[in-house]
């Protein structure tokens, strides 16, 4: 079991309030992302469910139990850091051990289960190194296995895979995900890349200054984003926001396309501009597009046979139904 | 062509020059009390027997058949080792805690520990006396060590905060998560980690307590009384007996100069721990 409630829970350093009220809730079995910029506390809420930080106010709930004044050791959950932290006088055998170790397991059931965790993390070969003797990706491996093997209630994980080159980082993704789907364990996950917080999630939590933006299904994200700040961070490239009288020729103080939903056409289209950067990345071209007339640079993306260089004139059908439309203040018009 | 900085032969030589030259003039009085150590007091002060002069084991045999040489030695091995002991047992905790629980005051409070460090000793002197005469812990073993450990303690939680410092604070996150408590990390984590840093302020202590004499001194007078004491006793009013007292500081700083020697790497890594990163 492993469903977190944080009901008002706040935080402040010192004078400076990082986290104003905030409300959430994340089920049992459920993989969680909580993803924002850098600064928006999305590590600081993570640290607070995990009991390395005391809420100012509010409560943190683990299966019902209120956990607030709990310490980290007794709360049942494990940690992946983004450091990895692992014992470096220890043997990977002896890290992975040392939690099952410190609840007091036999070792014969210490073995067993390290063994295991070893067998799925391809560790079995390095059992016997230390950490200072292995690479990036098996550090990793081995502070996901020193997670697995205390069979908590929740995982947590503070941007784990951002010390990790960009191949590496998309494998042990997979890896994460695989985890999740075979064992269901709930799970929270930290980080700054909206990819990974698209491709690992069932419910993103959207952070922003401490305050929740948005929390949804990764579709939902994508295709209702609720303000101006989810539209833009969910999304790669980022959402084209125009305003002025386009706009409000759709009755909006703000209107966002998504460079996927702007069609590349050869007749004359219903806007035009000059091409400026063309990124061909094969399967895809992201076009970088001036003189449209209704934003600065208009990203467009377009499949990668499209044949258009620095300088030529691009003409361009946005699909209407696509558009998303923002008020004044940033909300969403339904 | 890269621009390399490239040490010439000849500021290699003179530079090797210049650190003989320094070792030489430190390690000077210490070769001079040695020497004067074999000398009869009376050939001590004459000049003709500087360097040569007929060696004698006198001084030492008198050290240790009148003067009691082993009884201050083990007082200073006592007084020494447990006064070390008590002073990482206090301070690794205290440093534990203000390396990764800070708080706002964290450094308020090192500064004011360092501070302590500059009231000068002989301001305390009386007070400290009258209320060990009164207690009754006047030279006894355990005022000694109360004295030495609380004199190095300072010194004792500034390194070890130091040490503790350079250990990611993930690595006792880790821990917590793990399931240890407070003792459990300090054992099975922060004490294998920062044990070279340990090892090094230990010793450092220690040296320190070994050499320490205006408590001592002062403090004792038979049943606790250290080495420093034995050399400040061999002072005598008439005149001094530079012979005598060569062969007594000797013996006291031979110990202490013998385990320095074995712990070079240790100290020097003790001292410029921190310095550069």
């Amino acid at each position: 079991m492993g469903r977190i409630v944080l009901e008002k829970v706040t935080k402040s350093f010192g004078d400076t309030q990082v986290i104003p009220p905030l409300d959430l809730t994340i089920e049992d079995g459920e993989f969680a992302v909580f993803v924002g910029p850098s600064g928006c506390g999305k590590s600081t809420l993570l640290r607070l469910i995990a009991g390395l930080e005391h809420t100012t106010s509010g409560k943190v709930l683990i299966d019902g139990e209120d956990m607030t004044e709990i310490s980290p050791s007794k709360r049942g959950l494990s940690m992946v850091f983004q450091t990895y932290a692992l014992y470096p006088h220890m043997t990977v055998r002896k890290n992975i051990a040392f939690p099952m170790r410190m609840a007091g397991l036999s070792e014969e059931e210490q073995n067993k289960k390290i063994e295991a965790a070893a067998e799925s993390l391809n560790l079995t070969d390095y059992l016997d190194r230390k950490p200072g003797q292995l690479s990036g990706g098996q550090r990793q491996r081995v502070a996901i296995g020193r997670a697995i093997v205390r069979d908590p209630s929740a995982f947590l994980f503070d941007e784990p895979l951002s010390n990790l080159d960009a191949a590496l980082r998309v494998g042990m993704r997979l890896e994460i995900t695989e985890m999740h789907e075979r064992m269901k364990t709930t799970m929270i996950y930290v980080t700054h890349d909206q990819v990974e917080a698209m491709t690992m999630a069932n419910k993103i939590v959207v952070l922003q200054a401490g305050v929740i933006e948005q929390v949804g299904t990764p579709l939902e994200l994508y295709h209702k984003p609720c303000n101006l700040f989810v539209a833009g961070f969910i999304g790669s490239p980022k959402m084209n926001f125009i305003m002025g009288t386009e706009a409000a020729h759709m009755g909006a103080a703000t209107i966002g396309i998504r460079p996927e939903h702007i069609d590349v056409v050869e007749e004359a289209g219903v806007w035009q501009g000059r091409v400026g950067v063309a990124e061909h990345l094969g399967s895809d071209t992201f076009f970088h597009i001036h003189d449209t007339g209704l934003t600065e640079t208009l990203t467009v993306r377009a499949p990668g046979d499209v044949q258009l260089k620095h300088g030529d004139i691009i003409s361009l059908n946005p699909r209407t139904e696509l558009i998303h439309k923002f008020d004044d203040k940033g909300l969403r018009i339904a | 062509m890269a621009i390399v900085a490239q040490s010439s032969k000849a500021g290699r030589i003179s530079r090797a020059t210049l650190a003989w030259i320094v070792g030489l003039l430190f390690f000077f009085p210490i070769f001079w009390m040695v020497l004067t150590s074999f000398k009869t007091d009376a050939d001590a002060v004459k000049p003709e027997f500087l360097f040569f002069f007929t060696p004698t084991l006198e001084n030492y045999l008198n050290m240790t058949e009148n003067y009691d040489y082993w009884r201050f030695a083990r007082n200073s091995v006592i007084t020494s080792v447990f006064a070390t002991i008590f002073a990482l047992a206090v301070g690794i905790p205290c440093a534990y805690a203000m390396a990764f629980n800070p708080s706002r005051a964290t450094k308020d409070v090192l500064m004011w520990m360092l501070s302590t460090k500059m009231l000068p000793a002989a301001a305390v002197l009386y007070p400290m006396t009258f209320l060990t005469k009164s207690v009754g812990l006047f030279d006894t073993h355990f005022m000694v060590i109360v004295v030495l450990m609380l004199i190095n303690l300072p010194i004792v939680i500034w390194m070890l905060f130091t040490y503790f410092k350079e250990i990611p604070k993930e690595i006792i996150e880790a821990g917590q998560m793990d399931g240890v408590n407070t003792w459990g990390e300090i054992r099975e984590i922060l004490i294998p980690l920062a044990w070279g840093g340990i090892a090094s302020t230990a010793l450092l202590c220690f040296i320190f307590c070994w050499n320490e004499a205006y408590w001592t001194v002062r403090l004792t007078t038979t049943d606790a009384a250290t080495l420093s004491k034995l050399i400040e006793g061999n002072r005598a009013p008439e005149g001094l007996f530079f012979g005598r007292l060569s062969a007594v500081s000797a013996a006291a700083v031979g110990p202490i100069v013998v385990l320095g020697w074995f712990c070079q790497k240790q100290l020097v890594q003790g001292l410029t721990f921190g310095a550069v990163k």
